[in-house]
């Protein structure tokens, strides 16, 4: 197995070995035959769930893994939301044009991640203050792009549309000869679950590698890493701006699954969702922070069918609960328990074995 | 109709008079806005460092309480009262149950209170539905010019003005302050020379969320109070709170005037949204600039703690 690839267990993630790959390998595999079995409308939703696991995955890597709390993540979701919109309703989706849409919706993330991320930490920005910094963003980005109600926002043939937000943006399409392929339906969850594979074995590699360990000291004692060398806010700017992008990912995937994007997706309820998948999960693991954003977008819509107001009932109620009770987070908190009681069960077998010919 | 010269430039001096005063009663109209919402959140913060994000539902609470015992047949001032109480006993029971657990997990005591207020704002819309009927506000309006201006409104900058010296006379007068003021400087030695750190703790919080619940109270009777208030009072409590700094007393009214000359400044040329978004910009260069707020700047400057 080559050294990258090794990478893939390591102390900075829960589950290792043959046993976690092999359950890993069959749920992707499931997962990836559902659309046959279902209909598509639960095609549909599944494809929601997942949309979101890249902006909760960038937040646990910058909330959980480098210990800086961004509260507006969704700034970037919803800047890379609108810039598919507009690019791709002014280019069409002949050729790769909706390609091209798609890159440069990372691409300008990733500018403003540099942008902010230089302003605050090489500013000294810290603590509370990075929420506060990084929330006013997306409040900002949110009351702006609500007020482009009038005609005379547009670009090019895109029309910003104010509150209600843009709608009818072209779906991804790759040019294959006479009948080109269009991303949709299960094809395009195909696409959304490859790259949530690619992004979350991406992720545990880096954080598991020498760059993952500088992020979990600077987590714990930033003045202790300065002193020992590393460019401290270097890292927290790297590290920013791949959380961003993957926010981003988020935004644009969604947009494409919903063909529209809203100034409200940047607002202050969304901008706390990810917070509590994350939190909610334990902010501290991916692979908790994963199954915490599937299964809790999952829930609340679920309630959001059955009675719409008491999703976000719920929503509180579960994170509270978390916080007082299980502050690392659920699934990190049920693990580290499972596996102290088999170590546990371990130990007490050595003994056993071992004070067997005494007796 | 020919009129002569004269009169004709004391009209011109009395429309610049009405202008002027147009613009300050927006100015002083904003200032009593900001420096209401701040006031709770800011002694919380600038007390035990707990961000309180449920301020925006406690200030909702406190107008609901209000509008309803109001309706109920309570004269105004007595159902303000109410609503303030109200605020500060849920303020009391949340401190018990739920903030004294997180006074040293900053990260934690925002998430809780975020999903505090969560459930309060949903929660409310169930019990309560999207909006209750609201009250009608007292005093009536007076003229100036082509403008027409409440008498109320008139009045909040000075109930605000009136509320920052009360404070003021609580943290420098009495035991209470004295104590919460050692406190807040070195917690531990407080405890140490006896001072109920846990109970002055306590104290302050209720003291914030009743602060907040009158703040939904006296806006009560000019606004249509909805399950989603909050949101729109929090924003400008945090702008305010994060430019005026940990030092309540020093740094609360000066940044609230000067977020109030920004704000007003440009709602005038541009409109509400610009001003709103002027705001939050002002909040991002501030917290680049003076991370500690006008207080903290003003402090420095004295030769620091």
């Amino acid at each position: 197995m080559p050294r990258w690839l090794a990478l893939l267990d390591g102390p900075q993630t829960l589950g290792s070995g043959r046993a976690f790959w092999f359950v890993f390998a069959l749920i992707v595999l499931v997962a990836a035959l559902l659309p046959t079995f279902v209909n598509a409308f639960a095609v549909t939703n599944l494809t929601y769930f997942l949309v979101w696991v890249f902006m909760a995955l960038g937040l646990s890597l910058i909330w959980g893994y480098a210990g800086i709390l961004s509260f507006g993540q969704t700034a970037f979701f919803g800047l890379a939301g609108y810039t598919y919109g507009v690019i791709s309703i002014n280019l069409g989706d002949a050729g790769l044009w909706t390609w091209f849409a798609l890159l440069m919706s990372l691409v300008l993330p990733a500018v403003l991640a540099v942008v902010i991320g230089y302003f605050m930490f090489y500013g000294g920005v810290r603590d509370v203050f990075v929420g506060i910094v990084t929330l006013s963003i997306t409040l900002v980005f949110e009351t702006f792009m609500a007020q482009t109600a009038g005609p005379e926002w547009t670009i090019g043939s895109a029309r910003l549309n104010g509150f209600n937000g843009m709608s009818n943006m072209p779906p991804l399409t790759f040019p294959w000869g006479e009948n080109p392929i269009i991303f949709d339906g299960p094809s395009f969850f195909w696409l959304v679950l490859g790259l949530v594979v690619l992004v979350y074995a991406g992720l545990r590699i880096l954080v598991n590698s020498r760059f993952g360990n500088v992020l979990v000291a600077i987590r714990e004692n930033p003045e202790r890493a300065e002193m020992l060398g590393y460019n401290v806010r270097l890292y927290q700017l790297f590290v920013f701006v791949i959380g961003s992008v993957l926010a981003g990912m988020s935004g644009v995937l969604y947009t494409l699954w919903g063909y529209y994007i809203t100034p409200s997706s940047m607002g202050l309820t969304a901008a706390a969702l990810p917070i509590v998948w994350v939190a909610a999960g334990g902010r501290k693991d991916i692979t908790a922070t994963l199954l915490a954003t599937v299964l809790l977008t999952w829930l609340s819509q679920q309630l959001a069918v059955k009675g719409s107001q008491y999703a976000l009932i719920w929503m509180g109620v579960i994170l509270l609960v978390v916080v007082l009770f299980a502050p690392e987070g659920l699934f990190v908190t049920v693990w580290k328990k499972l596996a102290d009681r088999r170590r546990l069960r371990q130990v007490t077998t050595a003994r056993k074995t071992v004070s067997l010919p005494s007796a | 109709m020919h009129r002569p010269v004269v009169h004709r430039l004391f009209d011109a001096r009395m429309t610049f008079l009405v202008e002027a005063y147009a613009f300050f009663y927006q100015l002083a109209d904003s200032f009593a806005f900001l420096v209401l919402c701040g006031l709770g959140l800011a002694i919380i913060f600038g007390m035990m460092g707990v961000i309180n994000l449920a301020h925006g539902e406690l200030i909702m609470c406190g107008a609901y309480v209000t509008v309803l015992s109001a309706r109920a047949g309570l004269p105004l001032p007595f159902a303000m009262l109410c609503g303030t109480l109200a605020a500060g006993l849920v303020g009391l029971v949340l401190e018990f149950l739920i903030i004294r657990r997180l006074y040293h997990r900053l990260f934690d005591s925002i998430v809780a209170t975020w999903a505090l207020s969560l459930i309060a704002t949903q929660g409310m819309l169930i019990v309560a539905g999207p909006s209750i009927e609201g009250l009608k506000t007292p005093f009536g309006s007076f003229e100036l010019g082509e403008y027409s201006f409440s008498v109320y409104r008139a009045l909040l900058p000075l109930i605000a003005l009136l509320l920052l010296a009360a404070l003021y006379w609580l943290f420098v007068r009495t035991r209470f302050g004295i104590y919460s003021r050692a406190t807040i400087q070195d917690a531990n030695m407080a405890r140490a020379l006896g001072a109920n750190t846990r109970r002055i703790y306590s104290q302050t919080f209720t003291l914030g969320a009743a602060l907040a619940g009158l703040t939904g109270a006296l806006y009560a009777p000019t606004i249509t109070a909805v399950p989603t208030m909050g949101q729109a009072f929090i924003v400008q409590s945090f702008v305010t709170v994060v430019v005026s700094g940990a030092d309540v007393m020093l740094g609360l009214a000066p940044s609230a005037a000067v977020l109030a000359f920004i704000q007003s400044l440009l709602t005038k040329s541009y409109g509400q949204l610009i001003g709103q978004i002027g705001l939050l910009l002002t909040v991002i260069i501030v917290v680049r600039v003076l991370p500690k707020g006008i207080s903290g700047w003003v402090l420095q400057r004295n030769g620091g703690r």
